[in-house]
């Protein structure tokens, strides 16, 4: 009876620990809207507006959610256009040893902490953008880079995953009917991988949206944000924004309160993507099976 | 095969090659401009201004931060495991606490330290300090060791469970002293890739514990504390000279290499730990 009763505490505790999680979330959700509501009170003011200048209370964060879209679509682009092609090579063409030596390499190059990729960019692709292409050098374009750096690793292996998941027998039957190894990769192989590869990169663009010290480093950061119109100019985004603003933000102020709503901002447009990326995964599980 | 495939599979392997490439030139690159401050006074020196003395206290705040977060993220979460891998019936709070480790996983860095702003240094007023970061470190890696821990109980063979229960051992007893001393290396592994994690991050330590320039020891848990990648942002940022920058290189060295230190040891642990699952398979 006493050992019954011990065996159900411990249950008891390790339930609640894993309710933490829930706890958490909930705490972050409440804790960053609170402080929030004052701004996402201005409405349109605040979603739409076109300027975004503290000194003069102006918080429209229109330019800067532009901005972080577009530094991170070009970021996503420029990895897919490279992580595909590789993660297709890694699971289908490339021979054991080789592949022992590039996936490893992969996973190391998540793990190089952001702010040291950032300072890399800075002293490296900055540098060299400014004195092949002129203007400041810290730009949309050198962003795009250093993002696509690091979404690079999600990007294929999750591809790579993915494509490894298709069942053998279709990749056989296909083989069996006389295509080469490359029609099967094509024709067969991939669409039928399709649904993990447009998931890794819509988790991988939700990487790239969240992501802090390593594009802040390279983008420039211009005190008023504004539309970017070519991929020289530097922008403003909503990670960044906030780091380089809450530093001097007075507590209580309208400035401070606006900086936690681009918070908000960021936690939905990641939410979405996050939630785009599941839906994408069942569905494709479900189609394979 | 013809000419055309052979194009098509030199693209594909060059996209491959790509990765490695940019790996070995940006270590590459921080090794060869940071190696020349590295020297016992740069690792045992407290900083004094951008460009002089070297970083003991970042290096042992860093230190401090990751063991405080792993205090806070590591019973919880290994708690939070057993429970998901062993007791959770299929119902409707599980799948609610499985989104949420998920969700958790996904919110971005930058609103974690917003969080940690917010909660921890104003509301419960715990202010700029090493317990503020510890924590809010700690609710970022909280998901990954729920994830690893839940998913090296779960490789644990069943019928260990049942030789176990067999003998008469109560479900506590038997998960205590026979699956959890068979999953303990994928946990560790689990935990040597979140201090990974934490140990590089930047943007949450910077809302949460210091300036990173502090050129003290903190001497209790509610002081601020220095961090080596704060160090590197501010060095980075506000350096300008290339003595300052030359530190920031030295600094991201450090960092590289705890990294490192951490992936190999958990890979290698990994692998034995596979070898002897599979063993246990006979």
């Amino acid at each position: 009876m006493e050992v019954g009763r011990a065996e159900k505490i411990i249950e008891k505790v390790f339930f609640i620990s894993a309710l933490s999680s829930i706890l958490i979330v909930f705490f972050i959700i409440a804790f960053i809207l609170k402080e929030s509501i004052p701004a996402l009170a201005l409405g349109w003011n605040f979603f739409l507006g076109m300027r975004w200048y503290p000194p003069h209370s102006q918080f429209g964060i229109f330019p800067i959610v532009v901005s972080t879209f577009v530094v991170g679509i070009g970021a996503l682009a420029i990895a897919a256009s490279i992580g595909i092609p590789a993660s297709i090579y890694l699971a289908e063409f490339s021979p054991g040893w080789l592949r022992n030596i590039i996936k490893p390499c992969v996973e190391m190059l998540v793990g190089i902490p952001s702010i040291v990729l950032g300072f890399f960019g800075l002293m490296v692709l900055v540098v060299f953008i400014r004195n092949s292409f002129g203007g400041y050098g810290e730009c949309i374009l050198a962003g795009w880079m250093i993002l696509a750096i690091m979404t690079l690793p999600h990007v294929v292996s999750i591809s790579e995953d993915s494509i490894r998941a298709v069942p053998k027998g279709y990749k056989e039957a296909s083989l069996a009917l006389g295509a080469t190894h490359l029609q099967t990769t094509i024709r067969v192989i991939l669409p039928n991988a399709r649904s993990g590869i447009l998931a890794s990169l819509i988790l991988g663009m939700g990487n790239a949206i969240g992501e802090t010290m390593a594009v802040l480093m390279v983008i420039g950061n211009p005190n008023i944000p504004w539309i970017p119109s070519s991929v020289l100019e530097p922008v403003r985004v909503l990670t960044s924004t906030i780091v380089i603003e809450i530093g001097y933000a007075v507590w209580g102020s309208m400035h401070q309160h606006a900086l936690f709503a681009l918070g908000v901002v960021l936690f939905i447009i990641v939410a979405i993507l996050n939630v785009i990326t599941t839906a994408v995964i069942r569905k494709g599980v479900a189609g394979i099976g | 095969m013809n000419i055309k495939e052979k194009i098509v599979k030199g693209g594909l392997f060059v996209s491959a090659l790509i990765s490695v490439v940019v790996l070995l030139i940006v270590i590459g690159y921080i090794v060869v401009n940071g190696i020349g401050v590295i020297s016992l006074d740069f690792l045992l020196k407290s900083p004094y201004r951008f460009e002089y003395g070297g970083v003991f206290p970042q290096i042992i705040g860093s230190l401090f931060l990751v063991a405080l977060c792993l205090l806070f993220a590591v019973p919880l979460g290994v708690a939070s495991a057993i429970y998901l891998a062993e007791y959770a019936p299929d119902n409707v709070i599980t799948s609610c606490i499985r989104l949420f480790v998920e969700c958790l996983a996904g919110i971005p860095s930058i609103v974690i330290g917003l969080f940690g702003l917010v909660f921890l240094v104003y509301y419960l007023g715990f202010g700029v300090s090493m317990l503020s970061g510890g924590l809010a470190l700690g609710f970022m890696i909280l998901p990954w060791t729920v994830r690893a821990s839940e998913e090296a109980i779960k490789a644990v063979p069943r019928s260990y469970r049942e030789a176990s229960l067999a003998l008469g051992a109560s479900k506590w007893q038997t998960i205590r002293s026979v699956v959890l001393k068979s999953a303990y290396p994928g946990i560790i592994t689990g935990i040597l890739l979140g201090i990974g994690k934490a140990i590089g991050e930047t943007a949450v330590v910077l809302l949460t514990a210091g300036s990173g320039l502090e050129s003290f020891l903190p001497r209790s848990i509610l002081d601020p504390v220095a961090s080596l990648p704060v160090y590197v942002y501010m060095l980075a940022t506000q350096g300008q000279t290339s003595a300052a920058y030359s530190r920031a290189f030295g600094a991201s060295i450090l960092l590289i290499t705890m990294f490192l230190v951490m992936s190999i040891s958990a890979l290698f642990l990994r692998n034995r730990y596979i070898k002897r699952m599979s063993g246990g398979r006979w």
